[in-house]
Parts: C-alpha cells; sequence; structure tokens
C-alpha cells in the first residue's frame, strides 16, 4: 500500500492534478471566513471588482442634497442665449416638463441638479452633429462647475461645507468593502458565492460520481462475471444507453420532475443514474479477463459462493480501474449540472449557489453581452480546473497502474 | 463478404431496435410523472400562450391528436403513427406553428455546425496528438496540456468568454444570432451567405477547439503504442525510411480513433447545444433552451427525438466507415 501511494506521487501528472484539486477544495472553505454569506445582497445588480466606498460614510452626512455655491452664478459662466439652447435640450430631449425648466432657471442650484440628473449622452438627436457637440461641450462646462465649486451638503440650518480641495484618507474610510470579484446580477459579492458554489458542486459531483459508479460496478460485475443470458441483458442495455446521448435522456428525467422536486440531492441523483454506461462497460471486459483466472478457478472449486468470489476475488483486482473511473465520473457530475442549469433544468433553490447556477444567472442577465466578465469567468476557470485536475489524476494513476503506458 | 453483409445487417438491426426504445423513451419518461398526463403536459404550457382561445384550442386538439384520454399503450401506438406522418404537434409556444415547421427550420442550422465542426476537431486533433507523440518536446509538454485544459472546459463556457472578450470587447465577431438583423429570413443572397459565414466563425471554433484535446490524447498514446510495436522495429532494421515507417504507424493508430469520433459524438453533443444557445444560433440547442424555459413541451420532446436520432445515425455512418477503412475489422467480421 505504502509503494503503490509512493508510486502514485512520483507521477508528475497525477501531482499536478492532485495539486489543483486542493487548492480547488480549499478555496470552497473561503465562504467560513468571509464576511458575507453566499447569497447575501451586497450590492445593486453587477459591480465590478474593486474596493468600494459609500458614498454616504465619505460625506458622513444625514442627507446627499447637494448645493453649489459661488462662482458667481450660471450667468457668469454661460450666455443668456447659451443658457437658452440648454432649457431648450432639456424639454425636447431630456423629457422634462416646461413648467419645471422654468422654475429651475430662477435657481443655479436646481437647474444644476436637473441638468446633471437628465443629460446622457446617449440621447438620439434628431439634429445636426454641431447641435450634439454644442450640447456636450455645454455638459462639459457644468462638469467643470459641479467638480471645482464647493458643495454645501444637509438639511435646513445644520448644513457641512465641504470644499473640493477637502480630503478624507482612505484608510479613516470605515465603511469600506472590498470585492475581489465584484458581484453578480442579485448584488451577492461573487468571490463567497463562487466558493461556496465550489463546495456545493463538488458534493454533488462526488453523490453523482458514486451512484454512476456504484451501478456502472454492479451491472459490469454481473454481466462479466456470470456471463450467459445475464450477460446478453445487461450488456444489450449498456450499449443501448452508450449509444443514445445520456444528455437526452437526463433532460426528459429533468424536465418531468416538477421544479419543486429538483433539489441538489435530486439533481446529482438524475446525473448519476445517466451517467453509469461507460462504466459498466470497461467494468465488464475486465472482469470478463479476471473470470478464468486460477485463483479464480480455485476458489469456484472450493466451493465459496458467486457473491465471495466477486468481492474477494474479483473485485479488488480492478480496484483501480474502479477508483479511476469514479475520480472521471466526478468530474463529468459537476459538468452535467452545469449543463442542466445552463439549460434552466438544475437544482431550483433559492438559498444555495451551484456552480451552473451561477453561469445560467450570468447568461439570463446577459453578463457576457455586457462584458461583465467576473460573473462568469471565475465559474468557468472553477469547473475548467476541478475537471482538469479529475483528468490528470486519472491518467497519472492510469500510468502507475498500467506500466506499459509509461513513456 | 456473405459474412460481412450478415454481421452488418445484425448491426443495423440492432440499431432499429435502440431508435425504437429510443422513442419509446422519449415518450415514456415525461409521461412517468405522477399526476393525469395531459393536465400535466398542457397546462405546464399555460405559462407560454396567454390568449385564452388559443389555449383552450391546443389542449382540444393534442387531446384529439395525442389520443391523451386512452389508455398509455395506445398513446403509443398513436405517437408513433404521427411520427410516421411526420406530424410533431403543435408548439405551446409559439402557436399556431408546428413543431416539424419549427424542427425544419432550425435542424439544417445544427447539422451545418456541428459536423464540420466535429470533423475539423478530430482531424486536427489527430494530427497534434501525432505530432505530440512523434516530436515530443514542446508540443508534449506545452501545446498538448494547453488543448487538454481547453477541453476540459463547458463548451457553453468557452462559448460566453467568447463572446465577452472576441465579441463584445474586440468587436471581430458579432455577438450571436446565425445571420446578421438586416435579414428578416434567410434570403438566396451573396451578401446573406457572408453574413451567415461572419455568424458562423465563434461557434464553430469553440466546438472545434473543445474537441481537439480529447482526440489529441488519444491519438497520442495510440501512436507511442504503435512506435514501439514489432513491426515498426524491424522496418527500422532492414533500414526502412522513418518518413515511411510514420506514415504506416499513424495509419494504424488514426483507426481506432474513428470509433473515438462517434464516442466524441455522444458525449459532446449536449455541451455543444447548449453552446449554441449561448451565441443564439438558430439551430436546435436554442429551440430546446427555449423550449425548457416556455414550458413547451412538444416542441422539446421533438428537440430530443430529434438528437437522438442524429447521433444514432452518426454512429451507423461511423461504424461502417471503420470497416471500410480498415481490412483487418472486416476480415475479422468474415470469419465470425
Amino acid at each position: 500500500m505504502k509503494q503503490i501511494l509512493r508510486n502514485i506521487f512520483h507521477s508528475p501528472r497525477f501531482v499536478v492534478g492532485f495539486v489543483i484539486f486542493c487548492i480547488v477544495l480549499l478555496l470552497s472553505f473561503y465562504p467560513m471566513i468571509s464576511i458575507f454569506t453566499p447569497m447575501e445582497i451586497v450590492g445593486s445588480g453587477f459591480h465590478a471588482p474593486g474596493t468600494y466606498v459609500n458614498i454616504k460614510s465619505t460625506i458622513q452626512s444625514r442627507s446627499e442634497e447637494l448645493k453649489y455655491v459661488g462662482a458667481a452664478g450660471l450667468a457668469n459662466q454661460f450666455t443668456a442665449e447659451e443658457l437658452g439652447k440648454m432649457q431648450e435640450w432639456l424639454v425636447k430631449y431630456g423629457g422634462v416638463d416646461q413648467t419645471v425648466v422654468d422654475e429651475a432657471a430662477e435657481n443655479d442650484n436646481a437647474f444644476l441638479e436637473l441638468w446633471t440628473s437628465t443629460y446622457s449622452d446617449d440621447v438620439q438627436y434628431k439634429a445636426t452633429q454641431a447641435y450634439k457637440r454644442e450640447i456636450q461641450k455645454y455638459n462639459k462646462q457644468i462638469l467643470r462647475i459641479t467638480a471645482t465649486d464647493t458643495l454645501e451638503i444637509g438639511e435646513g440650518d445644520s448644513t457641512i461645507t465641504v470644499k473640493s480641495n477637502q480630503f478624507v484618507n482612505v484608510k479613516n474610510i470605515s465603511n469600506k468593502v472590498t470585492l475581489p470579484l465584484g458581484t453578480d446580477n442579485f448584488g451577492a459579492d461573487v468571490l463567497t458565492k463562487l466558493t461556496s458554489a465550489i463546495g456545493v458542486s463538488l458534493k454533488m459531483g462526488v453523490m453523482a460520481g458514486a451512484i454512476a459508479t456504484a451501478i456502472g460496478l454492479t451491472i459490469g460485475l454481473l454481466a462479466g462475471f456470470l456471463g450467459g443470458w445475464v450477460d446478453n441483458i445487461l450488456t444489450f442495455f449498456t450499449n443501448l444507453f452508450t449509444v443514445i446521448p445520456s444528455f437526452v435522456i437526463l433532460v426528459l428525467i429533468a424536465n418531468s420532475i416538477s421544479q419543486a422536486g429538483r433539489s441538489p440531492a435530486m439533481v446529482s441523483l438524475i446525473i448519476g443514474i445517466t451517467a453509469w454506461p461507460w462504466t459498466a462497460r470497461s467494468v465488464r471486459s475486465q472482469v470478463i479477463s479476471l473470470r478464468n483466472r486460477d485463483h479464480v478457478n480455485l476458489s469456484k472449486l472450493s466451493g465459496h459462493s458467486t457473491a465471495r468470489i466477486i468481492i474477494q476475488d474479483v473485485l479488488p483486482y480492478i480496484l483501480s480501474y474502479v477508483i479511476m473511473a469514479l475520480i472521471l465520473q466526478i468530474g463529468s457530475g459537476i459538468l452535467g449540472e452545469a449543463q442542466l442549469s445552463m439549460l434552466g433544468l438544475g437544482p431550483s433553490t433559492t438559498t444555495t449557489a451551484t456552480l451552473g447556477l451561477m453561469m445560467n444567472w450570468a447568461n439570463t442577465f446577459s453578463a457576457a453581452q455586457n462584458g461583465q466578465w467576473w460573473a462568469f469567468v471565475p465559474v468557468v476557470l472553477a469547473i475548467t480546473l476541478i475537471s482538469y485536475s479529475m483528468n490528470l489524476m486519472n491518467t497519472g494513476l492510469d500510468q502507475v497502474f498500467n506500466p506499459q503506458l509509461r513513456d | 463478404m456473405k459474412g460481412f453483409a450478415k454481421y452488418y445487417g445484425k448491426r443495423l438491426v440492432w440499431y432499429l431496435v435502440t431508435l425504437v426504445i429510443a422513442v419509446f423513451l422519449n415518450f415514456m419518461l415525461p409521461r412517468l410523472m405522477p399526476g393525469d398526463p395531459i393536465s400535466q403536459l398542457v397546462s405546464s404550457a399555460a405559462a407560454g400562450v396567454t390568449d385564452m382561445n388559443a389555449y383552450q384550442k391546443i389542449v382540444d386538439q393534442y387531446t384529439k391528436e395525442f389520443g391523451m384520454d386512452k389508455p398509455l399503450i395506445q398513446q403509443f401506438f398513436i405517437y408513433v403513427g404521427n411520427l410516421f406522418k411526420g406530424n410533431l404537434g403543435v408548439s405551446f409556444a409559439q402557436y399556431p406553428k408546428t413543431v416539424s415547421t419549427i424542427i425544419k427550420e432550425s435542424i439544417g442550422w445544427t447539422l451545418a455546425l456541428q459536423i464540420p465542426a466535429m470533423i475539423v476537431g478530430w482531424i486536427l486533433g489527430n494530427v497534434l496528438g501525432a505530432v505530440a507523440a512523434y516530436i515530443r518536446k514542446g508540443w508534449d509538454k506545452a501545446v498538448l496540456p494547453f488543448f487538454l485544459f481547453i477541453s476540459n472546459t463547458p463548451a457553453f463556457g468557452l462559448a460566453l468568454v467568447f463572446v465577452t472578450y472576441l465579441a463584445v470587447k474586440a468587436g471581430w465577431f458579432p455577438v450571436g444570432r446565425g445571420y446578421g438583423s438586416q435579414f428578416a429570413a434567410p434570403v438566396a443572397s451573396w451578401e446573406f451567405v457572408a453574413s451567415v459565414l461572419k455568424h458562423y466563425q465563434l461557434p464553430f471554433w469553440t466546438m472545434v477547439l473543445i474537441s481537439i484535446g480529447g482526440q489529441a490524447i488519444g491519438m497520442r498514446s495510440m501512436s507511442i503504442y504503435e512506435l514501439n510495436t514489432d513491426y515498426v522495429k524491424y522496418s527500422r532494421f532492414l533500414g526502412i525510411k522513418d518518413r515511411k515507417i510514420v506514415m504506416y504507424v499513424f495509419r494504424n493508430a488514426m483507426l481506432p480513433q474513428i470509433t473515438g469520433l462517434a464516442m466524441a459524438l455522444g458525449s459532446s453533443v449536449g455541451g455543444n447545444l447548449v453552446a449554441e444557445s449561448i451565441y443564439s444560433y438558430p439551430g436546435i440547442g436554442s429551440q430546446m433552451l427555449k423550449a425548457i424555459s416556455a414550458r413547451d413541451y412538444p416542441t422539446l420532446s421533438a428537440c430530443t427525438l430529434m438528437i437522438t436520432i442524429m447521433v444514432l445515425i452518426a454512429n451507423v455512418v461511423v461504424e461502417f466507415l471503420y470497416a471500410v477503412i480498415d481490412p483487418r475489422i472486416k476480415a475479422a467480421q468474415q470469419d465470425g
């Protein structure tokens, strides 16, 4: 046993795969130390990765009403004609009522506020390019005024004046949130959600893989060892389900189960009972080559029961193979969950996330089309790394147990 | 020749039996859910149809055409009979379109995308595997592991990444759909063909890239195995040129890979179909996703059936191709 383990850990492929897998596994413990819970809503909608500061915390006031004073009024910055054009724009393209614009024109602050809240570069102009550029120029000028002038914040008498040259040391801001991978469409922290999803998906993968391997092993052992009509029937079904794509069976079964019934455990079960044929096929061919070995015949002559022969004289010889098959099945179980979830047939849960569900959400909210990479690239990477590490471990083990494959 | 025909006759019968069972599963699995099937099937479509008149019409039509009030076994024969007539029912979500119209519109797109992608991926994978086995060095240490890594990515994941970086950010490719939005429906013009080709690139290369790694690793180990066989050693002793030996080696190593092509078909079809829907490509995959989200049961059922039939046909073709290419197989079957 010790020797085998030493051999395994001398295979570079296995070691690389094992290390990658351990790193991913370690990541799945992150939610325990994270300040957020996986489904907690931190922000509103998608936020790019970075450190966020609440606007309110920086100003530390009770209200956000901003007042622009100084610069001796708008009249000094714009001509009456220009102001008129801006008012006209507000009505025509900003969709603001004429009376509201007129009212705001009386007060510099009100006008600035109305302009900054209404103006947008994306407006579709039904006018010349020159007009568009002129308006854009005014907007820049207004932005300059609002940026350099002193702000007055507060309500009623208790106002604080914040000058544009007043700074707050970043260290002193208490309410600071670092989101290494941003937030998703629900506003949840992607890193916490992702790492918790890795844990859930791994569990689902292990469960699906164990079920598939158990079914495949049983069928393969029975078909290979018993032979005869049992073999014929079992092989018929095995071949049948290797040709009919398991994806189709998976979709049909998952679609038949109501939304509420699709818990993560149920989905793993469905994946498990559709993924066994390949394992059954290979186990069968391995068992056939073992069936007529001397020690098996000896056991038969000694009058041992079939069950005992299978467990004691056949199983140990294919154990290494079964472990390899299990590893591959776990990997494909995780992929299977992702595939089902992308189709909208994944586990229906509001309390936990899986890797597939995260991708499905990102896709539904067109994160890819809007360039919000942080919502799905880490997820794709996690799935790939898990599957890749499983494959590396599998080929590594294969080289250890089948010496003729070594090169 | 007689044994050959007999063997393949048997195989064809086997595939036909498989097809019947596949149709049966397609019919049976959704009906296994508890409760009254018609109310389940049709009421689940209620979300897709807003017009109550249309809804009642669908219910009546469905009950009549598919004999939903009759016993299950009778329903199955009605279902099969309808299949032969090409009648797959009416779509719940795209009423009054029939399901066969939807399938007809989308199947060509899927075939035109998946088959070339599968074949190009297979060829590139085999070349890479052979090169990695023969040259080793960088090919074996860096290029092959890279493609193995890619092949472990789910196709739809790679599709999402490509949409963001190659279509949206770099702007090299259109974001989705099968052809430009200036065309309301497919037309026979050069501009349309150009537009289709432009939209074809991303889905196509996604599927090719995904399939290279798996094929390459199989080809690599087969080539290494062949390179160590006695006939290669003997040929080397005879002084036959390395180049000539290598040609034989790769020819022999490639034959089992044809089976690999059939295997890849069955296992990658799911991921590829989901990837189709990421690109809003007008194929079966997108229709299937639409059908699932609209709870449009007849369309979904037809999609799964079409996928099964396509994979079955591909398997038959590959099996026959194999015998044509590899004389050893033919000989073995003639003996038996």
